[in-house]
């Protein structure tokens, strides 16, 4: 080889997260969960958070949370997470506490828990993944199922009349005072990658640092339910998702409210 | 006038009775709970407003952050059962009250809570129904706390205090029985019970259970990691966990029956009742019996478990069963599980009101008349 | 010409075993030194495979990119 010999590369750059079970998962091919897991676990790594996490799965894809990620879990009702975590954090206020919801969970069933977890400054870091769609059930509308979106129950596509809106639900959050945190970032370029992580961080040092509510929204796809290849599926996350629904960071506070 | 501070702490007021001698307490059946909680170590409660159990979170919220406890509105019911699920996901004794419609919310929850295993304390100040019903006192939620009000077949332990005294010693034992079998637990008031002040004697609690719970989540410092769920999605491993849940209802079937005779010498007449129903029957019978009717009363403590050996053994020996429930029947249906002897029960039912003495002393008469007893003549 | 202008910085290992075949690390190399393979893992996926080990300069984009965490990078 030009330039070097086998051997001489080894300085490991990139390995594995400590706190992601090496384990293979269930996720659909080029389903972006698995970056989110991945960005998650080495999060906590990164503030060595691990012996310290209680996390709350949801009802969906994500519900295998705990076979993946190494902290203590508790599985939650669909929707539910967030009053579960309320009730994890505010009996243990010392652990990190997180939930990980996608978008049929916190924008349909569980939009009064999400609103009022962050309405009362709970805590707690929310990662919210947006793939417009209820995956697990098989491509169901979901609140944030774009116009025109042909789902499992929206044949025709989803139509204003009949179904409302996609919600945006980042932009939702941030007008509440409660919230400290709340960003949308996506993980279909390396770039995107990037910044996905320093938001997750942010989000975790809101909560370190005793400020509030934190959510970050990962613009995520669906490739078996949008009927699309994994990297089709990435170009419709770069140009339709990311048009209606705008990267960025929506609030982030300087300062507590309190001393 | 609406009362804009915070209600101040309940001055202790003890009350000398010349026979007694032992100090006394005289609150609302509500807020005898709230003691009782407190006592038995419960340093959190979620709560939302619902009419005839506010006393409840309103008692909370002043006496819980003095002594270093956690109070918390929710949104809704559907909140408060989760806040429930996580906390008690950390290890901690915790309660929350509503009434029926409440409690319909909370079933998700509740059910979730029996198949992670968790133990909490749920109280039902119950009012009428079905729907938004009213708030005069009834016993219609007998089936939605003893018959799985939420999915999936599992049961809860059920007590049914009928008095102050009961309203504050039977929610120390509700929270030993979760913490025992892991299991949510529910007091079923009425709110008679929940409103009506009476003298009682708060008795020093004792655990009756260890304090260690090594299942809770509590970060994976020095273990393996943990996890609260009742999702078993591998081959037969939701059959078998079904199985284990019904092991641990056989064995508070067999360990945890608590029922009061009362003035059951002798008795011809067997009355069966539970909670308020109970309390007015009593009176009803101390006439009865003062005419020489041959009448007692079993009164069920667990509605779950139910007192079924006792009321199939009281119903052999009796010539009458009589029935009565602040409903159109449903401890009813648990009474004729029990027996054989259908022919002797009998039913009187008043749905979403207090039956009278004067009420239950007539029909006691009357199924006097039926059996060929007549008042005067002792047994 | 590629493959022998670039010097090498770097070196990666796909897990074979472990890939879905989702072909987000091929664009996302941006020396092009992947591609999908034509042998089939235990999942049934015709994994990726380190196609050009000459271009790598161990940026670890490909890395970044697999969702299923197959790709061990280094210096």
């Amino acid at each position: 080889m030009k330039g070097g010999e086998k051997g001489t590369f080894t300085k490991q750059v990139f390995s594995r997260p400590g706190s992601l079970v090496d384990v293979r998962t269930h996720f659909c091919p080029g389903c972006h969960h698995g970056i989110a897991h991945r960005i998650l676990a080495e999060a906590i790594d990164h503030f060595n958070l691990r012996e310290k996490t209680i996390g709350v799965a949801c009802v969906g894809c994500s519900v295998f949370l705990y076979d993946y990620i190494d902290v203590d879990i508790a599985e939650a009702p669909h929707g539910r997470a967030p009053a579960v975590a309320t009730g994890v954090k505010r009996a243990q206020p010392d652990r990190f506490v997180f939930t990980y919801q996608g978008d049929g969970d916190l924008a349909a069933i569980g939009t009064s828990e999400i609103i009022h977890a962050a309405n009362r400054g709970e805590n707690i870091t929310v990662l919210f993944i947006n793939n417009t769609t209820y995956g697990m059930t098989g491509g169901q509308m979901a609140p944030t199922t774009m116009l025109g979106q042909k789902t499992a129950t929206t044949p025709y596509g989803r139509e204003f009349r009949n179904d409302g809106y996609p919600i945006r639900m980042a932009e939702l959050l941030a007008t509440l005072e409660g919230t400290a945190y709340c960003a949308r970032v996506a993980t279909s370029t390396p770039g995107q990658i990037r910044k996905a992580k320093e938001a997750v961080r942010k989000a975790f040092e809101m909560q370190i640092r005793e400020m509030g509510f934190s959510l970050v929204e990962f613009l995520s796809t669906c490739p078996t339910n949008w009927g699309m290849k994994p990297l089709d599926a990435q170009k419709r996350v770069l140009g339709e998702m990311s048009e209606y629904f705008p990267l960025g960071v929506y609030k982030e506070r300087r300062q507590a409210d309190f001393a | 006038m609406r009362r804009v501070l915070p209600r101040r702490l309940h001055p202790r007021v003890a009350m000398r009775s010349p026979t007694a001698g032992i100090p006394r307490e005289l609150m609302k059946g509500n807020e005898a709970i709230c003691v009782g909680a407190i006592a038995a170590g419960c340093r959190f409660y979620y709560g939302y407003p619902i009419t005839p159990q506010n006393d409840i979170p309103e008692y909370m919220s002043a006496h819980l952050p003095p002594i270093g406890g956690t109070f918390l509105q929710a949104e809704s019911e559907i909140a408060t059962i989760n806040f429930l699920l996580g906390t008690s996901a950390s290890g901690k004794r915790v309660m929350t009250s509503s009434s029926g419609p409440g409690i319909s919310l909370m079933q998700e929850g509740i059910s979730y809570m029996a198949g992670s295993e968790l133990p909490a304390v749920i109280v039902n100040i119950s009012r009428s129904g079905p729907g938004l019903g009213g708030i005069a006192p009834s016993q219609g939620d007998y089936f939605q706390a003893v018959k799985c009000g939420g999915h999936g077949g599992y049961r809860i332990p059920v007590l049914a205090p009928h008095s102050v005294q009961e309203m504050y010693s039977l929610t120390m034992l509700a929270f030993d029985l979760a913490d025992k079998y892991r299991n949510p637990a529910l007091i079923l008031g009425d709110a008679i019970i929940g409103q009506m002040k009476e003298p009682f004697v708060p008795t020093p609690y004792v655990r009756g259970v260890p304090p260690e719970k090594p299942w809770a989540l509590t970060g994976c410092a020095g273990r393996p990691r943990q996890n609260v769920k009742s999702l078993y999605l591998k081959d037969n491993e939701i059959e078998v966990h079904n199985w284990k849940l019904h092991r641990k209802y056989r064995r508070m079937q067999e360990e945890e029956v608590r029922c009061e005779p009362y003035r059951m010498e002798g008795a011809g007449i067997v009355v069966v009742a539970f909670g308020t129903a109970a309390r007015v029957s009593k009176t009803a019978i101390q006439w009865a019996r003062g005419e020489g009717l041959p009448v007692g009363m079993l009164r069920p403590i667990t509605l779950f478990p139910f007192p079924s050996k006792e009321v199939d053994e009281a119903a052999g020996t009796a010539d009458v069963v009589l029935v009565i429930e602040m409903n159109t029947g449903q401890m009813l249906e648990d009474v004729r599980i029990s027996t054989r002897h259908h022919d002797k029960i009998r039913f009187l039912g008043k749905p979403c009101a207090i039956p009278t003495p004067e009420e239950i002393h007539q029909e006691i008469r009357r199924l006097a008349g039926e059996i060929g007893v007549k008042a005067g003549n002792a047994r | 010409m590629k493959g022998t202008a670039v010097k090498t910085t770097g070196r990666i290992a796909i897990d074979f075993e472990r890939c879905k075949a989702c072909e987000l690390c091929v664009p996302a190399c941006l020396q092009n030194c992947i591609e999908m393979g034509y042998g089939i893992n235990r999942q049934g996926y015709a994994a990726a495979v380190f196609a050009r080990p000459g271009d790598c300069t161990g940026c670890a984009i490909c890395a970044e990119s697999c969702p299923d965490v197959c790709i061990r990078v280094w210096r």
